[in-house]
């Protein structure tokens, strides 16, 4: 390890190689090399605490869960409901039934779209996002604005990646029903004052959605700080398994809500003539949901919560400060996205060849970095790029990591230089 | 290492550098758009036919160094050939990065196709090195909706 690197460990208030060994799948070589994982804001790997608990459910608890008078169905539920509890707790809510379980941030924002969004959009109603959004925080609201007439408008960035908030409070008017906005841009790494943003939507009577997938499980949130109505994350980004995730919506707002899917469990009584829907936040988990992924998910933030989010934060900024220092190494490699508060997302171009190209290169020594447009392509369109390179870092990572990055880059001018 | 080389062989890394035939046709019969949505590259391939052979053939657009790279040969490959034959190429040239070299016949028969026979170790490389040719059949078949790797 490097002297620098070095230095920027001694802030890391945890023991980074003792975390490692919490996560099996880091431990295998790739292309003959160690596997360097950078592309956690895509997927992040799975602790073994995750993974032995989603094998215990299914050895020991596995059955349905709120109908079943037998022992089983009793320990899936109780599981389920206590899952519920714990991610009340991570994202600091008032109360367990402001979580909803849903398969992950995009279904989540696609629920309030239809469900709130049928209740608040119409002709002459708009919902503002912003140029940064992923498209799952931009097409439900299409969608949603074209089954109501409503009008989607976006707020600007600035060329350092930064929402325009100038032009922010200029778009927000009485017309503003709803303002969708990410906590993090998962290709930028921008953090966005979401507390200021809920403050301004909230003078003009607007409901804020707050899309957390880049944020959960990377710094500490607490909803009743940043007073949004609705806050979404997908589990399979913070530790957790894919197809869970969890909405957390006000319990005011969320009472007033249709559901989304009908089905089981959704209701209270059903007869032809007329059904009866069941209570938050059974009204928005229609079917058999994902038991195991939400057992999975609560070990997931407890392990988050153990290490301490405020020293995960603190430790992903330190690799990002570090990554962007070495980068400079590289003349023509340019780093989108400058803003005075980003998360450790580091998305660049360079000169000399293709980001698809770098990623294969990267590939070759083991490393795995994200490659494409990142499913935000009119932030692409604005940025002036077809693609970006992205590296993205989580508790596991390391000053080494970095150092592979930036040593595999070298690569890149062996063949294109 | 070495698939590195066998992936970007000098003749690929020539043709990304200095990609042949890449103008706009100003008196093209037909022309098409091509795009991969997961990379974002994006290709304009522009045919003249004779009767019905390729008299001259073009390409614009910006994407990695394969899939330039594989505009600017294919461009080369398919100049005089019929469509027939250009289409047999294409088949051939599929087969060879998607399965494996040595299933096909005759690779010499590729020609300075036979660069990119490594991609069929890049399964994620493999739309990259085909956009060119999906753009150009269905610059052939005068297809009015851009094709899509998707």
């Amino acid at each position: 390890m490097s002297v620098e690197a070095l230095d920027r460990t001694q802030g890391t208030a945890f023991d980074v190689a003792a975390i490692r060994q919490d996560f099996p799948i880091l431990s295998q070589r790739v292309h003959g090399r160690p596997l360097v994982y950078l592309d956690n804001a895509a997927t992040t790997q799975k602790p073994t605490a995750v993974l032995e608990a989603i094998q215990r459910y299914y050895t020991t608890d596995n059955a349905n869960i709120h109908r079943g008078v037998h022992v089983l169905s009793q320990r899936a539920t109780d599981g389920y409901e206590q899952a519920r509890h714990t991610v009340r707790r991570f994202l600091h809510a008032a109360d367990d039934r402001e979580i909803v379980f849903v398969r992950g941030a995009t279904e989540a924002i696609n629920l309030v779209a239809h469900s709130y969004g049928s209740l608040v959009l119409g002709p002459d109603r708009e919902v503002l996002i912003t140029e940064m959004e992923h498209h799952a925080n931009i097409v439900p609201w299409q969608m949603a604005c074209e089954r109501t007439c409503a009008r989607l408008r976006v707020v600007p960035i600035t060329d350092d990646g930064q929402l325009d908030m100038g032009a922010f409070g200029a778009l927000l008017s009485e017309r503003t029903a709803i303002v969708a906005v990410a906590h993090i841009s998962n290709a930028l790494g921008t953090v966005n004052p979401v507390s200021e943003i809920v403050r301004k939507a909230h003078e003009v009577g607007a409901a804020v959605l707050v899309d957390g997938a880049q944020a959960a499980g990377h710094m500490h949130v607490n909803v009743q700080e940043i007073g949004c109505e609705f806050y979404v994350f997908s589990g399979h980004k913070a530790l957790g398994p894919t197809g869970i995730g969890a909405l957390y919506g006000r319990l005011d707002v969320l009472d007033r809500m249709p559901p989304y899917q009908g089905g089981g469990d959704m209701i209270r009584t059903v007869s032809f003539e007329k059904t009866t829907y069941n209570d938050v936040p059974a009204r928005f988990e229609a079917g058999t949901p994902h038991i195991a992924g939400a057992v999975g998910l609560a070990v997931a933030l407890d392990y988050l919560s153990s290490v301490g989010l405020d020293a995960i934060e603190a430790h992903e900024h330190g690799l990002l400060a570090y990554a962007t220092e070495r980068l400079r190494e590289y003349s023509d490699l340019r780093i989108l996205g400058s803003a005075p508060a980003k998360s450790g997302i580091i998305s660049f171009v360079m000169d000399t060849a293709h980001p698809h190209d770098i990623g294969t290169i990267l590939d070759l020594q083991g490393i795995a970095i994200r490659t494409g447009h990142h499913c935000a392509m009119p932030l692409m369109a604005r940025l002036g790029v077809p693609a970006t390179a992205r590296a993205s870092f989580a508790v596991y990572n390391t000053c080494e990591d970095v150092d592979a990055l930036v040593t595999g880059l070298k690569r890149v001018y062996d063949v294109f230089g | 290492m070495s698939e590195l080389s066998e992936l970007y062989q000098e003749i690929i890394l020539d043709h990304n550098r200095s990609p042949r035939n890449f103008r706009i046709l100003e008196d093209a019969d037909s022309q098409a758009i091509g795009h991969n949505p997961l990379c974002g590259d994006q290709i304009t391939v522009y045919i003249r036919m004779d009767g019905d052979r390729i008299r001259d053939v073009a390409f614009q657009g910006a994407g990695c160094a394969i899939s330039k790279a594989s505009a600017s040969l294919m461009t080369e490959a398919v100049k005089g050939k019929t469509l027939a034959e250009a289409e047999d190429l294409f088949r051939d040239f599929h087969h060879m990065v998607t399965d494996s070299p040595e299933s096909l016949p005759d690779i010499e028969r590729m020609g300075k196709l036979a660069a990119f026979a490594g991609v069929c170790e890049f399964p994620a490389r493999v739309k990259c090195a085909s956009l060119a040719w999906h753009t150009l059949i269905a610059a052939i078949k005068r297809e009015r909706q851009p094709v899509s790797t998707e």
